[in-house]
């Protein structure tokens, strides 16, 4: 009997004790406590976890390592390849902005039909300015067709094989085009030099001819179609004791940067030799 | 022999390739390298070698083909400078490299010149100080710059195929 009296005491202790800490605990007495405890309770938590993350590190560092260089290396072959390919797609696109200016000049010279073709070489030698171009008789090249770009004239149609033609151009030593300046319609012969510069002859002393002055090929002699862009005067050479003027020309058409090229195909150059009087006997 | 012979073509053509399409396009001043001329003076000056010769004619006939100038240009040239090498071979061999600066030289002068000789009388009238300034000086100079890599490079191919014994 009296056990159970006193266990039922100590209950009844407990529980006040428990309803009082509780009711202080409410109260808000416990809390300057209660943080301290959660405090030194989280300090310990961070450094138990601080301290097992940095054995895990170790020893899985050896793995990670391993795994970071052959992702480093993936990485690494991946940029490569974008960077070739970023490449090869700069190239299509400056191909492409060639390819269209050239599309551009076909359709503005509709009476023209055209052949596209790529310059896949230069001559050997230093004495001539030649280039190679990729296509030739299989597509309906002849000796003699006049090559040009968006720029302006080029060429001429010098040699042709099956796949590839060699064009003789307008800055070669022993080229000469009939051209004709725009403003004062005076007809000229704008030839080459193994300098590759340009100049104009046979200009008359009377003509007018000032820095600027566009040439155009005349279509004299049958060799090119008229109207074609040639270039700009930049200087002239007038002498009073001198039966003609001459003057430099700066051509339109960058000849060392050629990539591209026109072929006009329905032109025909004539051949005026037989007319030409040659002296008797 | 028949092996040099084979060789010919492939070396040959890839020489002819690139000095066409990247060779002929770095110039200095309007001179350019001749990289067929090179390996031609290089591979006569070969001792061991005995196909020179094919390998001038089939060289010059196959840039003479390539080439806007008249046909006999480069053959003709190009014999006359395996000529030299030939000749230099067996009296210069101490000094390979002399004698491969000699052939340079004097096959590029004389490609040069002829090709000079060819327009003027042929085609059309040039000035020869200007030639010479603007064209056959900076070639040469090209030419002289390229021949150490190229004579290493045929040099080494002509001991592939010909091992030096190792006693001597």
């Amino acid at each position: 009997m009296n056990k159970r009296v006193s266990r039922s005491l100590q209950t009844v202790i407990i529980a006040l004790v428990v309803v009082g800490l509780l009711a202080l605990a409410l109260g808000g007495y416990f809390t300057p406590v209660s943080s301290r405890f959660t405090r030194l309770l989280v300090d310990v938590q961070s450094w138990v976890s601080t301290r097992y993350m940095a054995v895990s590190d170790f020893l899985t560092v050896p793995r990670d390592m391993a795994s970071l260089r052959q992702q480093n290396t993936d990485l690494e072959s991946e940029v490569a390849q974008l960077q070739t390919q970023v490449i090869d797609l700069q190239q299509q696109v400056t191909e492409t902005n060639i390819l269209s200016a050239l599309v551009d000049f076909a359709r503005a010279n509709p009476q023209y039909s055209y052949k596209a073709a790529a310059v896949i070489g230069r001559d050997p030698s230093p004495f001539l300015s030649y280039v190679i171009i990729n296509i030739g008789s299989d597509q309906g090249l002849l000796p003699g067709m006049p090559v040009v770009t968006d720029k302006g004239l080029v060429g001429r149609v010098d040699a042709v094989i099956a796949e590839a033609a060699r064009v003789q151009l307008i800055t070669d030593s022993a080229s000469a085009v009939d051209v004709r300046l725009q403003s004062s319609k005076t007809d000229a012969i704008l030839d080459g030099s193994v300098t590759s510069d340009l100049s104009l002859d046979m200009i008359s002393q009377d003509a007018s001819v000032t820095v600027g002055d566009v040439v155009l090929t005349s279509g004299l002699g049958g060799s090119y179609p008229p109207n074609l862009l040639v270039g700009q005067v930049v200087s002239v050479r007038k002498l009073d004791y001198e039966l003609f003027q001459q003057a430099v020309i700066q051509p339109n058409v960058d000849f060392n940067q050629l990539g591209f090229v026109l072929v006009i195909t329905n032109f025909t150059s004539v051949n005026i030799t037989p007319l030409v009087v040659t002296p008797g006997p | 022999m028949r092996r040099e012979i084979l060789l010919a073509i492939p070396v040959l053509g890839l020489a002819s390739i690139l000095q066409t399409s990247i060779i002929g396009r770095i110039t200095l001043l309007n001179g350019r390298a001749d990289l067929v001329l090179l390996i031609l003076a290089a591979w006569s000056l070969q001792e061991r070698v005995r196909s020179a010769w094919i390998w001038g004619v089939a060289a010059g006939l196959l840039v003479g083909f390539i080439s806007g100038l008249p046909f006999y240009i480069y053959p003709v040239c190009y014999i006359v400078l395996v000529g030299m090498g030939r000749l230099l071979a067996h009296r210069v061999w101490q000094a390979p490299l002399l004698a491969m600066f000699t052939v340079t030289f004097m096959g590029t002068l004389e490609l040069l010149m002829l090709t000079y000789l060819e327009r003027s009388l042929f085609a059309v009238s040039l000035d020869f100080n200007l030639s010479f300034v603007q064209i056959i000086l900076p070639s040469i100079l090209l030419n002289m710059l390229l021949a150490i890599p190229v004579h290493a490079l045929i040099h080494g191919l002509a001991n592939r195929l010909y091992p030096v014994e190792a006693n001597s």
